[in-house]
């Protein structure tokens, strides 16, 4: 309990840091100006809620073959705290793209990209609160979430071919495109900062789920004797 | 080939049942059409509208109408006991799947055939002269349909309020299908009309995934 403490207090500092630096050390973008600051949560917390649901992926197969209660647990914390970063993109994507763009919404394939994977792991999470047994619960929503992980690059693409007005990759983009150094240094720590939070509440969310299944077994076993 | 004769006489089975008592075709060709006849009365279409909106209004009938007509596909054996039975008459489960898959596709797209000349009247469209590419269109995009659609059939028939939960697993991951098809009829119905073949392609591409992705997990969704 201590332990975990400490943890939320380092990772608490490591944000308020990294915020302090997007604000103060990182310059202001010529074009956008300050909006651009919410940058820094914006695409951490999208790369952050992909790694969750990655993890979420991987949790489904092992689970599927396996059949280790573990890996269920594992699966439904990485949706649950995906699904809370996913909020955060959603939220502050329409905060900077009405200055910038003069929308709230537009239908590009980032931003439908991941409201359709939002969607997806909410049916995952519903999925699991409509069936009774532990098994089966754990088996059928594995299931289902290896179908739609293998959904989402299908849902980028069409879209994509669809229409695009989404700011192109200025990460890993062609020449012309970079990051000045300042930036990196805001934007990688942001990251890590968010990748800490992302372990923290994963393994607080399983901590939770592990304890369920226990209280589970009891009271059967209580209705058994 | 084992499996593919397992699958011939199960979807035999199939059709059979479905022949006898022809509850799903009548009711999902109503249900379509009145999902057609509602959505008219929401604009009043021209022609240049009818074009434009046209294709999306169809495919979403056919996605509506295909998440309630899936429904029963795996309900039905597990109200009458029989997918036990079902499991050991075959010794490769995906046999099972092809079965229920062909059939799923074939009663979509018959039911979808059916749709079009009434749709063709009511949006003002002309369809006769592409009529065999909007078939291709057609098979492709039910085919993406009743793929997932037959394996979540499984899965839903295990959870509490089935009747939604269906919808909301199925809806959502055809989103790739709903645009590769719209934009495929869409081709089709233009003044010019012309077959996109970069869409049609999409289209395959998401039957062979998920094709393989009910192959390697297909037994697994059998379990009781």
């Amino acid at each position: 309990m201590l332990k975990s403490t400490v943890k939320a207090i380092g990772l608490f500092v490591l944000i308020a840091i990294t915020a302090y630096l997007a604000f103060y050390y990182a310059p202001i973008e010529k074009s956008m100006g300050v909006i651009q600051k919410i940058f820094y949560l914006h695409v951490s917390s999208a790369l952050t809620s992909f790694l969750a649901f990655g993890i979420c992926f991987y949790a489904n197969l092992r689970y599927v073959f396996t059949r280790q209660q573990k890996a269920d647990w594992l699966g439904v914390s990485a949706a649950e705290v995906g699904l809370a970063f996913i909020v955060v993109v959603l939220i502050t994507g329409p905060i900077w793209a009405k200055p910038v763009w003069g929308i709230w919404w537009t239908w590009d394939a980032r931003l439908t990209l991941t409201f359709v994977l939002g969607l997806l792991y909410i049916s995952y999470l519903l999925l699991r609160s409509m069936i009774e047994e532990p098994e089966k619960r754990a088996l059928f929503s594995a299931l289902f979430g290896i179908f739609a992980f293998l959904d989402v690059p299908l849902v980028y693409f069409s879209i994509r071919w669809w229409r695009t007005q989404h700011p192109q990759p200025v990460i890993l983009g062609g020449p012309g495109s970079g990051l000045e150094p300042r930036m990196r240094v805001s934007y990688l720590l942001m990251w890590g900062a968010l990748t800490g939070l992302l372990i923290l509440l994963l393994s607080a969310r399983y901590r939770l789920e592990a304890l369920r299944a226990s209280v589970e077994d009891l009271r059967r076993e209580a209705e058994v004797r | 080939m084992a499996l593919f004769s397992n699958a011939a006489v199960l979807l035999g089975k199939e059709l059979r049942t479905e022949y006898r008592s022809r509850e799903l075709l009548t009711t999902t060709v109503v249900f379509i059409l009145v999902v057609v006849v509602l959505f008219s009365f929401t604009f009043d279409p021209s022609a240049g509208e009818s074009r434009r909106f046209g294709p999306g209004l169809l495919w979403l009938s056919f996605l509506f109408a295909a998440s309630l007509m899936l429904q029963p596909c795996f309900l039905r054996e597990q109200n009458n006991d029989t997918l036990s039975a079902l499991r050991l008459s075959v010794r490769d489960p995906f046999a099972i799947f092809l079965a229920k898959l062909s059939a799923n596709t074939l009663f979509l797209l018959l039911t979808e055939v059916l749709m079009l000349p009434i749709f063709a009247v009511l949006y003002n469209v002309h369809i006769l002269a592409v009529f065999p590419q909007l078939v291709l269109v057609l098979f492709l995009g039910s085919l993406g349909v009743a793929i997932p659609g037959t394996a979540f059939s499984a899965i839903s028939a295990q959870a509490r309020m089935r009747e939604l939960m269906l919808p909301l697993l199925l809806l959502p991951l055809l989103t790739p299908v709903l645009l590769a098809s719209t934009e495929a009829t869409g081709g089709l119905l233009e003044e010019h009309p012309g077959l996109r073949v970069d869409w049609l392609g999409f289209l395959a591409g998401f039957d062979v995934v998920f094709l393989t992705a009910l192959w390697l997990f297909g037994e697994y969704l059998l379990e009781e």
